[in-house]
């Protein structure tokens, strides 16, 4: 199965469930990692990239040369707008990343253990929900919880306003809350069913077993994929301009338009947020990969 | 944990027409057999007879059908029964080690009793030290699993089970991953162990070891046990046409 990432065009395969009966060493390979993205990502030369980037900051001057706006001006216009783009845009596109991270890690860490519970109704329920967020479109849900969530809430008699960007933070959660949920059932699965008779026949409760001999095993090999996430979720963070939140790409239409629209400046404006996000996910991705590699050279 | 008042003049392990399945497959038919304590049995047969699954009944790892199961005078698959109690009575070494890979050989015979038992670190890890040479692995003590050979993390898992002290051990085909070479050192460990007055219940393919260790021998085929009897007749005077193949298969 794959599934189209919304406000990108990378194809991310979805995750088999691998049954892992194998003897101990042959199974380490099935690790929950599915590192598409972030293969792709760094695969990237970072010289072709640039080359692009300065290909489509030549291509207004050729359409658009006649107007009396030059490229030289939209250039300058995005030099004075930068130190803003960067300070309140870029930043609380990170910032919603750092959030929705958290979040999404620590609910999918949850619904994750929920669907490997021994109790039947939690595991399926978990099972639901994970497939259910998984496989939704990330824009739908963001519009589902822009809208369904009340804009301020009362705690006593104060009146607590809730930024959009939060509530961006909440709907982007759910995806990555269901992945990470893949994540944490996939890697707790790659693990051989004998580890958890050995601690069983050593007399270990289940939940011993888990947090002491389970997790530790699986733990490294759920960062790489955890990493791929992260750096799909940032890229991912301009959408939530489409519902009003002032970040990168809705502060770049708003500074354009301060600058008299002039279609010159498209290219400058746009093409910076995209350098700006590739120099910020190039690292990740090649990080991930690293890790990866270390990983399962040691296991 | 209930109490019972099973003394070590009966069976410490007895079990009475056990029949299990899985879904419709009906691995054990009946099986009914007697471990006094200290006796050192073995269980052989050919591969798919069940084996495997009624050691792994016998600590409850596999539920079972019917029949009873007693350890120490206590019913196995009583569903009020405290599992993790009967586990600490009870140990098990497995064909594929199973070792912890993320802790050292030392570390692996300590867990359990820290973890489980809750005993005193010192007094486990002199314990764990001892059994280490027990099996003869001393100076192995901080190497993980991986950078043991196949007959070293064997002796390792032997060692972590013996650190919860059972009353029973159960080994299942414990040399059967095994290179040839390796196989008379876990072999000797386990002969040292049976002498040294553990009750053992083995299921093995080393037909010179169960005759050499076993107080009795049982035979089983598709879920029953055909033939059984000590050693010393069982090899010469069988007389089910079904044990007489199979032995002449494998001696
Ligand atoms: N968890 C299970 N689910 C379904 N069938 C099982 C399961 N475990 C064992 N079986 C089946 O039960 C039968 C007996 O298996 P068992 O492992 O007890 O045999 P064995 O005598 O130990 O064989 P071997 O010598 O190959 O280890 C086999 O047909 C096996 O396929
Ligand atoms: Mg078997």
């Amino acid at each position: 199965m794959s599934r189209q990432i919304p406000g990108m065009s990378v194809i991310v395969q979805g995750k088999t469930d691998l049954p892992v009966l194998k003897p101990y060493r042959l199974s380490m390979s099935a690790g929950p990692a599915d590192l598409g993205f972030s293969r792709w990502l760094q695969g990237v030369n970072p010289l072709t990239f640039v080359a692009i980037a300065g290909l489509l900051l030549i291509w207004p001057v050729v359409v658009f040369a006649q107007g009396g706006y030059t490229t030289a001006q939209a250039f300058e216009a995005l030099w004075r707008w930068l130190p803003f783009l960067v300070t309140s845009g870029f930043a609380l596109n990170i910032l919603i990343s750092f959030f929705t991270m958290l979040l999404g890690t620590v609910a999918g860490i949850l619904l994750g253990l929920g669907q490997i519970a021994p109790l039947k109704p939690l595991s399926r329920f978990s099972w639901f929900v994970t497939q259910l967020f998984r496989n939704s479109p990330w824009l739908v849900l963001l519009f589902i919880v822009m809208l369904a969530f009340p804009f301020e809430f009362q705690i006593g008699g104060t009146i607590f306003l809730i930024p959009d960007w939060i509530k961006a933070v909440f709907g982007l959660s759910l995806p990555i809350m269901a992945n990470i949920s893949e994540i944490v059932r996939g890697g707790i699965q790659s693990v051989p069913t004998g580890q958890w008779e050995a601690a069983e026949s050593l007399a270990f409760t289940r939940r011993q077993t888990l947090w002491q001999i389970i997790l530790p095993q699986c733990f490294k090999r759920m960062i790489p994929p955890w990493m791929n996430w992260y750096a799909i979720l940032t890229m991912a963070t301009p959408l939530v301009s489409l519902l009003g939140v002032e970040e990168l790409v809705t502060l770049s239409r708003q500074a354009m338009e301060a600058e008299d629209n002039h279609p010159e400046l498209l290219m400058p404006f746009f093409g910076f947020a995209l350098v700006i996000f590739f120099l910020y996910c190039y690292p990740i991705a090649k990080w991930t990969l690293r890790l990866e590699r270390k990983f399962a050279v040691k296991e | 944990m209930t109490t019972t008042n099973w003394t070590p003049a009966q069976p410490i392990v007895s079990i009475r027409d056990l029949h299990k399945s899985f879904g419709d497959l009906e691995v054990l038919k009946g099986i009914s057999l007697d471990v006094m304590k200290g006796e050192v049995i073995c269980v052989i047969g050919p591969s798919g007879s069940g084996k495997s699954t009624l050691i792994r009944c016998i600590n409850a790892l596999n539920p079972i059908n019917s029949g009873s199961i007693l350890v120490e005078g206590q019913e196995v698959h009583d569903p009020a029964l405290d599992k993790l109690a009967l586990r600490k009575k009870v140990g098990m070494v497995f064909q594929q080690y199973n070792l912890f890979p993320h802790k050292t050989a030392l570390q692996n015979v300590m867990m359990a009793p820290l973890k489980v038992l809750k005993r005193p670190r010192d007094e486990v890890e002199k314990h764990a030290r001892e059994l280490m040479n027990r099996v003869n692995l001393q100076g192995k003590e901080d190497s993980y699993p991986g950078e043991l050979s196949g007959g070293q993390q064997q002796r390792v898992a032997i060692a972590r089970s013996l650190a919860m002290n059972p009353d029973v051990m159960l080994f299942d085909e414990v040399t059967a991953a095994l290179d040839p070479e390796t196989v008379k050192e876990v072999l000797l460990a386990i002969k040292d162990l049976a002498q040294s007055g553990m009750t053992c219940i083995l299921v093995t393919h080393e037909m010179g070891f169960a005759r050499e260790v076993a107080d009795h021998i049982y035979f089983t085929d598709r879920g029953v046990i055909v033939e059984h009897g000590p050693p010393a007749t069982f090899f010469t005077e069988a007389k089910d046409p079904r044990t007489q193949e199979f032995l002449s298969q494998i001696l």
